[in-house]
């Protein structure tokens, strides 16, 4: 018997459809190999640990080190989470046990589309806005507190125009507040509320039914999305683009300006005029996939799967 | 002071400061959208709409080059994404289900969606910029399609798998092949979430700059041409806020209303069509 016209497009749709799944692992190892490809040549000429480790990125001189990004990365990084995961948390706890419940759809929902606003918005607002009132209003009060105290008071010394490593941070800790928010918000959700009601009953307050039964329930989704965000933060552009002021150094304060791996991508890429620069950069763009890839596996399948189950 | 007093004053004492977190969240995030709002509509006019991009230090032009460019690579971007990602979430649902192979494909999109963009900015520069010697619009709307398929692979898996078998096995009892159930029965039945996903995956790559920034570049000039560099609203913004023309800065902030309202446009349509699908 003949083959009918509906086993061919049944056939057909089948195999497309498998191809499209496979092309999404194509894509993904396409990445890694053409980004590893590019960077050859800068993988061959200044090693890895070498790269990773020198602080001279130079591109007259051809020299390429990737210590100046890779260092403004992880700190902007750590220190926008530092900021942001206290306040998220807050928020969570607000929406989910302190807001009336008239509140909590409306400001859930606003922090929801706050988190759906272009990350370059963001920095625009950092460098005409927030930047000079970092100079004229915050700076001096960090001088007169952070900087006065031991060991850690020399990395708030200086005076900038605003611009540098602690603002990005900043502007960096209120562009990822939204999702780090959200993602607390819904593991707390998730407690079954026989759980509370029975401490409830038991005369726990609040905190105590936070710190006891939310919290302890709710800790592995947390600390999964908390690890998103991480990732996120370290993959994001434009909010720090702005701020940054792209000084390809090491700074001795986190008021001075510096530059990150995706600062430096951002503001440089299209201007490399020689091979071994424009390898460098992909060099940086591949270490900054190995970075987040990690990031995401350990933050998805460490710490979500186990909440899914 | 006895314990239970001790523990009613440190609960007041958390319960004040996490309203206080609330309220020191959504002070700067109001403080940007107020800005945004400020800026924004100070600088809107007809002109930015319909004009011609404005030359150095003059006062006059608009944003029209650039809106049209990210139209057109956002709608290529569509056109090469939403196929590509709804027939994957299809394979992933309806025919490996829940075989090793399905669950790989489901992670390593998960692993994608959260790729730093500018990431696939230079991947993309290297397969098609460097190849063809010059920045083209395609390439921009390549790197966004690239970001939109794990969203909508994601979302088509999941509503096809809200999908009640019962609905397929009837079909298949009447004879149906798998093509005709997935088409007539699993798609219907799903359409409304499928297009929610892609609503809302087309407003998230919609604001993005970091994946166009080495890709579609800019142009200054007005072009319909997908193979040659092309303006997008993100990229003009990016351009246009560093430079030193208070006019250049004002079209800047005008497009950043323009983008911002369309990205939450579009997030917002997506979620009253979600809100009023699953209520019912």
């Amino acid at each position: 018997m003949a083959k009918s016209r509906g086993f061919w497009a049944d056939w057909t749709f089948g195999k497309v459809a498998a191809l499209s799944a496979l092309l999404v692992v194509v894509i993904l190892i396409a990445l890694a190999v053409v980004l590893y490809g590019e960077s050859k040549l800068a993988i061959k000429t200044f090693g890895v640990w070498k790269f990773i480790t020198s602080t001279v990125w130079n591109p007259p001189m051809n020299k390429f080190g990737g210590a100046p990004a890779i260092f403004g990365s992880v700190v902007s990084t750590i220190i926008s989470i530092l900021i942001a995961v206290p306040v998220a948390i807050g928020v969570a706890i607000f929406l989910t046990e302190i807001a009336p419940h008239y509140l909590r759809t409306p400001v859930g929902v606003a922090i929801e589309l706050l988190a759906a606003i272009p990350s370059i918005i963001y920095g625009m607002w950092g460098l005409f806005f927030f930047a000079p009132f970092m100079r004229d209003k915050l700076q001096p009060v960090i001088h007169a507190t952070l900087g006065k105290l031991p060991l850690i008071g020399q990395w708030f010394e200086g005076y900038t125009p605003g611009i540098g490593l602690l603002t990005a941070s900043i502007v960096l800790s209120i562009m990822i507040l939204p999702y780090t928010a959200a993602i607390s918000r819904d593991s707390f959700k998730m407690v079954p509320d026989i759980l509370k009601e029975s401490a409830y009953a038991l005369g726990a307050t609040k905190w105590d039914v936070m710190k006891d039964v939310v919290i302890p329930y709710a800790k592995l989704g947390v600390v999964g999305g908390v690890i998103l965000s991480l990732g996120r933060a370290l993959g994001e552009t434009m909010a720090v683009t702005f701020v940054m002021g792209n000084q390809p150094v090491i700074p001795h304060s986190l008021l001075e300006p510096a530059t990150s791996i995706t600062v430096t991508l951002a503001n440089e890429f299209t201007e490399a005029d020689t091979d071994i620069y424009l390898s460098s950069l992909f060099y940086l763009a591949f270490i900054l996939f190995v970075m987040s890839f990690f990031v995401i596996v350990i933050g998805k399948f460490l710490f979500l799967k186990k909440v899914e189950r | 002071m006895d314990a239970i007093k001790r523990r009613k004053l440190i609960n007041s004492l958390i319960l004040v400061l996490s309203t206080l977190a609330a309220l020191f969240g959504l002070l700067w995030l109001f403080w940007i959208l107020g800005t945004l709002l400020y800026k924004g509509l100070g600088s809107l006019s007809w002109e930015v709409f319909v004009g011609d991009p404005p030359a150095p230090g003059d006062n006059t032009g608009g944003l029209k080059h650039a809106i049209v460019g990210q139209t057109i690579i956002v709608f290529l971007a569509t056109v090469i994404g939403i196929p590509i990602g709804i027939l994957a979430g299809t394979y992933l649902s309806e025919y490996g289900k829940g075989s090793r192979w399905a669950n790989f494909v489901r992670d390593l999109s998960d692993v994608m969606m959260s790729i730093p963009s500018i990431v696939v900015g230079t991947f993309v520069y290297a397969i098609m910029v460097k190849p063809f010697g010059h920045f083209m619009g395609l390439a921009g709307s390549v790197s966004l399609a690239i970001m939109m398929i794990p969203i909508i692979l994601r979302t088509t898996d999941d509503m096809l798998r809200m999908v009640p078998p019962e609905l397929r096995e009837a079909a298949y009892a009447l004879g149906a092949t798998k093509f005709k159930v997935i088409k007539d029965v699993v798609y219907r039945a799903a359409i409304t979430g499928i297009v929610t996903g892609v609503i809302l995956s087309v407003a998230r790559i919609g604001g993005e700059t970091a994946p166009l920034l080495f890709t579609s570049f800019n142009n200054n000039f007005f072009t319909l041409n997908i193979f040659q560099p092309m303006a997008s609203l993100t990229v003009t913004m990016y351009d246009y806020a560093m430079s030193p023309y208070k006019y250049w800065q004002d079209l800047a902030w005008a497009a950043a209303i323009i983008l911002t309202f369309g990205v939450l446009g579009a997030n917002i349509l997506g979620r009253v069509i979600a809100h009023y699908k699953f209520k019912k």
